[in-house]
């Protein structure tokens, strides 16, 4: 057993990780489906949105051709309405809240019909939103994920110079760096951002992290706004005996070294344990096994009832050969010459809800040893508490805290998405984005000045 | 089990379902298969002079992804030789002798082509003619066709000519292409036809490439208007079948009912409306000959579920359930009801209603299911949020009279009774 790289042909890498989405073989095939929606009034799939995309309308468009006008609707709501359509976990979301499931009927296929237009708009780059003529105002934006690229594009839509300071050397944020591959392909997430950025008046610098080479204070004086979407990125320590051995990793740091050192670079184990089970547990596991990994197991303390990842990535996980062990949380990791080879876990049972109304999982008494060589962390993300207590900005358990106007406690600064809400969906993200700009607008323009 | 098995002017059919005269039925080769699929008969394409058809032929109006509830074509008679096709009906009612065999026919407008035309189709044993009054393309620039039957002074002398001759069932096809059909049924049945039938297909211009801005069909860049036909000319049909059921001349003889007929279920309707049999084109030319089967079964089973034993049982039935606007009861009132069971919450019936009807549905908003119900005080019973609805039976009409009593606009306004004030 051990920890090796390049345990793939090139053929098998371009396989496993290539696009999971099919998309529909033609128009017919689209029609079919986009005739089936009933074009619902005050559409439940619209109010289920964080991004409020009108769901019925862009259907609609489809079946009369206007697949132009399809993905303008899209993109006027959600400007990552192309990698929404692949990353959001539409049975929580819009799908979930089709009418046809109350007839227990298959719901509009609305993510694959959003994939349809967009791809097609994104492909030909049909730019929809005309920037204004600059107002000479400049805003700093931290961080080039979804919320940061969604402020962007509002605010330049509207005139201001937006600067976006990116510590990576690419943007996309999580989409680029921390979701499986073959979810969001790298040249996809590539073209999505360039496709934003396509407005113009937007400049990305990378390689620019807070709290290195830009401080708060230097943007604060070199603008007159400043919006924070930096996320979170820490991982969740475990806190057992043995996280410190080789082969024990963080699922985070995994996925990122996937996304950007290329497939075969990325070593794996034989036998690898994967803790959590919300989204990104699925991808470290998943992708763990199409890097090669003979036997992946999922290790989650709960049932599948309390599960954070929606059954289609769990039906994703199970499809790969990944096997789970329900109500199971680690107790300790413990190996050999400083290597990891067994994996303990507490087995659990569920007691009473705690706080997140999920029945709370109590130990046993009993336990189980799995062997392992690699055991890979995805008990969530710690936010960037450090950085945001060094600046003064007013923060909730690290997480920045802000109004109901986007504002942080420091006038003309600004927040949205990870770095606010601790790590929800991307779609979620560009929804804070768009409120984010929207308060600076107001801020730059309409508001009284503040008597000091 | 019920008799479905017709007799139409003593032209005797296993089932009242012919196909009507066109392209299905222009050639042996059709017509067997038409006969081993189960079809009680068909009345073979119109024979006359020769001409000469083009390409394209067909156009359709799709509807929200389905295709052909339209059909449109510019096609003409026949244009195979004349003895061809003699000999085909021939060799056709051979093969088939149980079906029934009726001949399309639109000659020169001389009395002499009609009888040498009449003859040579007697000739070959089929058990009824058909006079193609109706074709509403390319014929009518030749005083044929509906050019015919648009003018009931042409149409009755033609048929006068055929009656002199013929000595099998006379069947006339009125054309739809008139404000009404009588003032030309009547005229043929006082001339002595046999029968009607109706109708044709309807001029139309069913669409334009979006690309090329040439009208469907495109022939060399340029189109004609064509007959319209298919499921959505069904309701077309079953008004001006109606008009001839009522009037006291033209139902005196039998209809054969033609237009957008699919299903056992319009075929039904049809002959509720007074047609003794009916004749079906663009439902095969969709989907070929096999939906005969389907019709067949569908016929009997309502039959029996309905209590008929034969056609005649139910011919005709609701052609008096077609009254004037004047005779109807002002005092009849129903409300639309919605099954909070079934309802999905989809709005359409208060989107519908508030925006184009009376503002009738109340809507309190919920995350992301709202829930509708019905202001009755303010429904007017209009029926437009049962149509719209996508759930069978979650919206009901019910009744609510408004007094016991029937009451008619003429009685209404004799009694001076209150008009609506808002």
């Amino acid at each position: 057993m051990s920890i090796t790289n390049s345990r793939l042909t090139a053929a098998e890498y371009h396989e496993n990780f290539s696009d999971i989405h099919p998309p529909f073989e033609n128009h017919s095939a689209a029609l079919v489906e986009a005739n089936r929606c009933l074009f619902c009034y005050d559409a439940p799939c619209t109010k289920s949105c964080p991004t409020g995309i009108n769901v019925p309308k862009f259907i609609k468009q489809i079946t009369t051709d206007n697949i132009k006008g399809s993905a303008h609707t899209i993109f006027s709501a959600n400007i990552m309405g192309g990698g929404c359509s692949k990353v959001c976990p539409v049975e929580k979301l819009c799908e979930g809240a089709c009418v046809f499931n109350l007839m227990e009927e298959e719901p509009i296929p609305i993510a694959k019909l959003q994939r349809y237009s967009t791809e097609k708009a994104i492909g030909n780059n049909w730019q929809y939103f005309e920037r204004k003529p600059s107002t000479g105002r400049k805003v700093a934006v931290v961080g080039a994920g979804p919320a940061g690229l969604s402020c962007a594009h509002v605010l330049s839509r509207e005139g201001v110079d937006v600067t976006i300071f990116e510590k990576e050397a690419k943007g996309g944020g999580l989409m680029t760096y921390g979701i499986a591959a073959y979810k969001v392909t790298p040249e996809f997430c590539e073209e999505e951002v360039n496709y934003i950025l396509g407005i113009g008046g937007i400049e990305v610098r990378y390689g620019q992290e807070l709290g290195k080479n830009i401080s708060l204070e230097e943007l604060r004086k070199n603008f007159d706004a400043v919006y924070l979407g930096f996320g979170v990125g820490v991982a969740r320590q475990l806190d057992i005996p043995g996280e410190e051995l080789d082969g024990v990793v963080d699922a985070i740091s995994f996925i990122y070294d996937i996304r950007t050192k290329g497939y075969p670079a990325v070593p794996v184990g034989d036998k690898v344990a994967v803790i959590g089970m919300g989204m990104t547990a699925i991808d470290a596991a998943t992708q763990a096994k199409r890097l090669g990994a003979k036997e992946v197991t999922l290790v989650y303390r709960r049932t599948q009832a309390e599960m954070p990842c929606t059954e289609a990535e769990l039906n994703i996980a199970k499809l790969d050969g990944c096997e789970i062990i329900w109500l199971a949380a680690p107790k300790e990791a413990t190996g050999e010459n400083g290597k990891v080879n067994t994996l303990t876990c507490n087995l659990m049972q569920l007691g009473e809800p705690d706080a997140s109304g999920r029945r709370a999982p109590v130990d046993t008494g009993q336990t189980i040893s799995l062997n392992v060589d690699m055991v890979i962390k995805a008990a969530g993300q710690m936010p960037f508490g450090d950085l945001i207590a060094k600046n003064s900005l007013n923060n909730n358990k690290g997480k920045v805290a802000i109004n109901e106007h986007s504002s942080t406690n420091i006038p003309g600064v600004f927040a949205g998405g990870d770095c606010v809400n601790g790590g929800k969906e991307v779609v979620d993200a560009v929804q804070a984005g768009k409120e984010g700009a929207a308060s600076i607008l107001e801020f730059l323009f309409y508001a009284k000045p503040q008597s000091s | 089990m019920a008799d479905i098995s017709s007799d139409f002017l003593g032209i005797k059919s296993p089932n009242p379902f012919w196909l009507a005269s066109a392209p299905p039925t222009d050639k042996k080769i059709n017509v067997l298969r038409a006969f081993e699929a189960g079809w009680g008969g068909v009345v073979w394409k119109t024979l006359g002079s020769q001409v000469k058809n083009v390409s394209s032929r067909y156009s359709a109006v799709d509807f929200n992804g389905t295709r052909v509830m339209g059909f449109n074509n510019i096609e003409l008679i026949s244009d195979r030789p004349l003895q061809i096709n003699l000999d085909e009906i021939k060799e056709c009612i051979r093969l088939f002798p149980d079906r029934a065999m009726v001949v399309s026919l639109m000659a020169d407008n001389d009395r002499d082509s009609w009888h040498e035309l009449i003859k040579k189709v007697e000739d070959t044993g089929a058990h009824g003619l058909e006079l193609n009054f109706g074709c509403p393309h390319g014929m009518i620039e030749r005083g044929m066709g509906a050019a015919v039957g648009q003018d009931p002074e042409i149409a009755k002398m033609v048929v006068e000519w055929v009656m002199e001759k013929a000595t099998i069932p006379v069947i006339t096809k009125l054309t739809p292409n008139v404000h009404s059909p009588v003032p030309a049924g009547k005229a043929v049945v006082e001339a002595g036809t046999n029968a009607l039938s109706l109708i044709n297909t309807i001029q139309s211009v069913t669409g334009i490439n979006l690309d090329t801005l040439v009208p469907n069909p495109n022939v060399g860049g340029k189109s004609v208007f064509g007959g319209y036909c298919g499921p959505a000319v069904k309701p077309i049909a079953l008004k001006m079948l109606t008009n001839i059921s009522q009037n006291p001349v033209t139902r005196k003889v039998p209809i054969s009912g033609i237009g957008g007929i699919s299903t056992w279920k319009d075929a039904v309707e049809f002959m509720l409306l007074g047609a003794s049999n009916v004749q079906v084109c663009t439902a095969v030319m969709k989907h070929g000959f096999r939906i005969v089967e389907d019709m067949c079964e569908g016929l009997s089973n309502w039959m029996d579920e309905k209590g008929f034993r034969k056609l005649e049982d139910f011919i005709g039935r609701s052609v008096n359930n077609i009254t004037h606007w004047e005779e109807l009861d002002i005092n009849y009132h129903h409300i639309a009801k919605i099954n909070q069971d079934k309802c999905i919450h989809c709005g359409l019936c208060y989107i519908v209603c508030e925006d184009t009807s009376h503002q009738s549905i109340n809507i309190a908003k919920g995350h992301p299911y709202n829930t509708y119900t019905v202001k009755d005080e303010e429904c007017v019973g209009c029926n437009l949020c049962q149509l719209v609805c996508p759930v069978t039976d979650c919206i009901t009409m019910e009744e609510h009279r408004v007094a016991p009593e029937y009451v008619n606009w003429k009685d209404y306004q004799r009694l001076g009774l209150p008009l609506n004030d808002h």
